[in-house]
């Protein structure tokens, strides 16, 4: 069982880091929220002001980016997110496809395909494809992997605007790094449960030192 | 229309990718020819006789095809786990699975029809006289294998040895579709116009209840 006894209500416009080492559940928890997995007990609601969402009508108001860019090597960039935009059923896919390709740096390379890309623009290709409908809920499992020095700075101000913008984000996360200079509260998981929660108010990076601390010394004793 | 529109959208994305790279066409084209080749100098059938072997030996071709075609189907979803960016959008599940089918129907078609020139002329058996019934009757059967072919694609491509699991899991399965696909082309070869409603039928219900199937169970299907 990957995780256990999770009771957590998030509120719109939180910016949560979910911390703990591999195999605590983090991703398995974003995957439960993204609709992605079944849990096999509990469940899970949204709702958007009063009224609950249905499930069809709540994965239009979420964007991921996960492990895996989830994006076609055989397709170019502008054709991934047209694909995607279509999906959607957004108005106009070719426009929202190019003007999704401009803030991540991409418009020069729309028409290159995205198996020529680098570990970082692949990435932000993904962040692309995630921000394509304009969701309200952002979820990012460990958004900073393999991402050099300059990517992460790009990444951790990218996530600054859109939790400035109103959007409520989750990610999983790892270390210390940028990306988790816009989070308001963080939380702990271990074997599954939630062990630390700084709460909505709370100092989130008293959480997020602890965690960093552990991983250090369980990383030095390895 | 939101279903048809979602599983255009993903059809044409299947055709556009396939079409760029042409490696599993090709690919698949080039086994069949091999296969019939090869049957063709073991059994050397006379004209009789391939008349009356032939369409069993066609079909077994298209079946080898289907098996080694629709394979893909569902791994190259796993090179960037671009199947969970499918599910992530709010399309009916079903609409994953008939976008593919639709898509592997068509390239199974187009090997079947570049191929039917090629059986004739090695197994001597005139095809233009019944061209129309013979091309109802590839589709049917074609509808089955892509059906069925892409279902098991689905759920073979979650498994350990997912390799060898769709043509286990597949062949059995189209059994049915072999047998009556081969008598309604027999039946066609041997007589233009004895052409079975019996086996058509059969391959009609096929193709329903597996459709039927793929939508109810489509979102199972394509869980992790």
């Amino acid at each position: 069982m990957a995780l256990r006894s999770i009771s957590l209500e998030i509120g719109a416009g939180e910016c949560v880091a979910l911390v703990g080492h591999n195999g605590s559940g983090k991703t398995t928890l974003l995957k439960i929220t993204s609709l992605l997995a079944r849990q096999s007990k509990g469940q899970i609601a949204f709702f958007l002001g009063d009224q609950e969402l249905s499930a069809e009508a709540v994965k239009r108001h979420i964007g991921m980016v996960a492990h895996h860019t989830l994006v076609y090597d055989e397709l170019t960039a502008e054709e991934n997110l047209v694909f995607f935009a279509k999906l959607f059923r957004l108005s106009d896919p070719i426009a929202r496809a190019r003007q999704a390709l401009e803030p991540v740096g991409l418009s020069r390379r729309a028409n290159d395909m995205a198996r020529t890309f680098s570990r970082g623009m692949r990435q932000r290709l993904a962040i692309a494809r995630a921000l394509l409908a304009s969701p309200k809920l952002l979820l990012f499992d460990e958004p900073a992997a393999g991402l050099d020095p300059e990517g992460q700075h790009w990444l951790g101000s990218t996530l600054g605007k859109l939790h400035a913008s109103g959007c409520t984000i989750i990610m999983s996360t790892h270390g210390r790094n940028e990306t988790q200079a816009s989070v308001t509260r963080a939380i702990r998981l271990d074997g599954g449960e939630i062990t630390h929660d700084s709460g909505p108010s709370g100092d989130p990076y008293g959480v997020l030192a602890m965690a960093a601390v552990r991983e250090t010394v369980e990383g030095d004793a390895r | 229309m939101s279903l048809a529109h979602s599983a255009a959208t993903i059809l044409a994305k299947e055709l556009k990718t396939e079409f760029r790279s042409r490696e599993l066409l090709g690919t698949t084209v080039i086994f069949v020819l091999i296969v019939l080749v090869l049957f063709s100098f073991t059994f050397n059938p006379t004209s009789s006789e391939s008349r009356h072997f032939g369409p069993g030996l066609l079909w077994l071709a298209f079946l080898f095809a289907g098996s080694l075609m629709l394979q893909p189907s569902f791994l190259r979803e796993q090179t960037n786990d671009t199947l969970a960016a499918l599910r992530l959008a709010p399309i009916d599940p079903f609409s994953i699975l008939a976008g593919k089918m639709a898509a592997n129907f068509l390239f199974l078609l187009l090997v079947e029809l570049i191929l039917l020139p090629v059986f004739a002329v090695l197994y001597n058996v005139a095809i233009l006289p019944v061209l129309p019934q013979l091309v109802l009757v590839l589709a049917l059967g074609t509808i089955g294998l892509a059906t069925t072919g892409t279902v098991f694609s689905a759920v073979a491509a979650q498994a350990r040895l997912r390799e060898l699991l769709l043509p286990l899991l597949l062949l059995p399965v189209l059994a049915p579709v072999l047998i009556a696909s081969t008598e309604a082309t027999a039946g066609i070869l041997r007589d233009p116009s004895e052409l079975s409603l019996v086996w058509l039928t059969f391959l009609c219900a096929f193709d329903v209840v597996f459709l039927t199937a793929a939508w109810l169970f489509g979102e199972y299907l394509l869980e992790e």
